[in-house]
């Protein structure tokens, strides 16, 4: 089954370019393991880049830089640096690189919070302006009604949510901004598992959410 | 609305659509303009593309084809690299880095798949986010058995790397003013696109529009030509 809603063409010119911040590259890069679309995509933008960088206006090199780097390429490679810990596919096949890379010993193992129906476990906090999290929410669960100050970004995983924009299964991203006012609702059936990346925090909407508010920081 | 893009033939377009029909005479890009400006380069041929001399280094190890894409895309390297905010002097070094990057991943280069300006990009733009950035990029690795394949491998690709290549030039050439510069910038400036967006005070929401149109017309070259 192919992701049927993607990232939009800025995200993946962004990807491409490599300009986002980690937590939106990894939202990006986890949805293109999932979609052969959007690697496709992804590719012709490289193509793109290697077009503009022919284009560019060049600048000189220093004068002896063609004679120093002849002078390295018979120098033995340096070590690759260490690459970073690998999660096996075993640990949770629902997860693909490069997101497993992060859960550590595994999704199990993550320190996850819970109140009332959804879990949550945090990822790549010392990134600063960013909230990244795994959520997991129970099989046909309602989320409170919020809009978000900046953006979010929410891949799906496993299982699926509809809110007013459509229904979103494994491999589809949803994005929202400061426009955006939802409740999303998990599927019967599956707990629906997530990765959602925000710029700013949520705010809650509903009368019994902005009552929560100061409380509940979902 | 594709359709009536589709149509409308502009000249660059039609004469890359015509270069597939074999013997037709293609576009001259600007860099293989250069690098035919060369004085006479031994093995691969004066009018070697930079393809012909990637597949001289990673066969023969040659070191003039090397010479001849150092000249070619090391002083481009270090352009884009000023434009991402290194200075003058990290700029150079990094350029050296990256092409001796080229030299020793050159058996990683593979024509079917990119042309190698598209190669040289992705390989300067992961060191940028390496030691300018300092962070770590999340990519895919083809291998992972969680990785969704393609539906269906294309039996053969009708549509060569440097085909594509030239195809996106002349498209880029053909985008209004106010796209193309703001690809530029979405390329070469290492800004999030709200940050562009309030230094051109424009909208977000005009910035993704316009890339989205950028885009779209891009798409619609490329289908043209397959």
């Amino acid at each position: 089954m192919m992701p049927e809603h993607h990232p939009g063409d800025d995200l993946l010119i962004a990807y491409a370019a490599g300009s986002q911040d980690e937590p939106v590259a990894l939202v990006v890069a986890t949805h293109l393991a999932l979609c052969p679309r959007c690697r496709n995509e992804v590719e012709r933008l490289e193509e793109l880049g290697g077009v503009l960088l022919e284009e560019q206006e060049a600048e000189a090199l220093g004068e002896d830089s063609l004679e120093r780097v002849l002078g390295r390429l018979d120098e033995a490679a340096p070590e690759a640096p260490e690459p970073p810990a690998r999660v096996p596919a075993s640990v949770d096949p629902r997860v693909p690189r490069p997101l497993r890379d992060y859960l550590g010993a595994g999704l199990e193992k993550l320190d996850w919070t819970s109140y009332r129906g959804l879990d949550k476990a945090e990822l790549l906090q010392e990134v600063p302006g960013f909230r990244t999290r795994l959520m997991r929410i129970k099989s046909g669960t309602a989320m409170p009604a919020h809009t978000h100050e900046g953006t979010e970004l929410t891949l799906v995983l496993a299982g699926g949510f509809s809110d007013e924009h459509g229904h979103f299964l494994r491999g589809d991203v949803a994005e929202a901004d400061a426009a955006t006012d939802h409740r999303p609702v998990a599927d019967p059936g599956e707990d629906c598992l997530c990765l959602a990346v925000t710029d700013a925090p949520l705010r809650l909407t509903g009368p019994f959410g902005r009552l929560l508010n100061p409380f509940l920081r979902i | 609305m594709l359709n009536a893009v589709a149509i409308e033939i502009r000249p660059p377009l039609a004469a890359v659509v015509a270069a597939k029909s074999a013997l037709v005479v293609r576009p001259v890009l600007p860099l293989e303009r250069a690098m035919r400006g060369e004085t006479t380069f031994g093995e691969p041929g004066a009018e070697a593309s930079a393809e012909e001399l990637m597949t001289a280094v990673a066969q023969r190890r040659d070191r003039k084809a090397f010479v001849r894409l150092f000249e070619t895309f090391g002083p481009r390297v270090k352009a884009y690299l000023i434009r991402q905010g290194a200075d003058r002097a990290s700029a150079e070094d990094l350029a050296q880095d990256v092409m001796l990057a080229v030299w020793r991943r050159a058996a990683q280069f593979d024509r079917s798949k990119a042309a190698v300006s598209t190669w040289v990009f992705t390989i300067a733009r992961n060191r940028r986010i390496d030691i300018l950035r300092r962070a770590r990029r999340p990519e895919i690795d083809p291998e992972d058995p969680a990785l969704v394949p393609e539906p269906e491998e294309p039996a053969d690709r009708v549509v060569e790397a440097t085909q594509r290549r030239e195809c996106l030039h002349a498209a880029v050439e053909e985008l209004p003013e106010e796209q193309a510069r703001l690809l530029r910038l979405a390329y070469f400036e290492d800004k999030s696109h709200s940050v562009i967006a309030e230094e051109l005070a424009l909208p977000l929401g005009t910035v993704k529009s316009r890339l989205r149109l950028a885009m779209g017309k891009l798409r619609t070259a490329l289908e043209t030509m397959e």
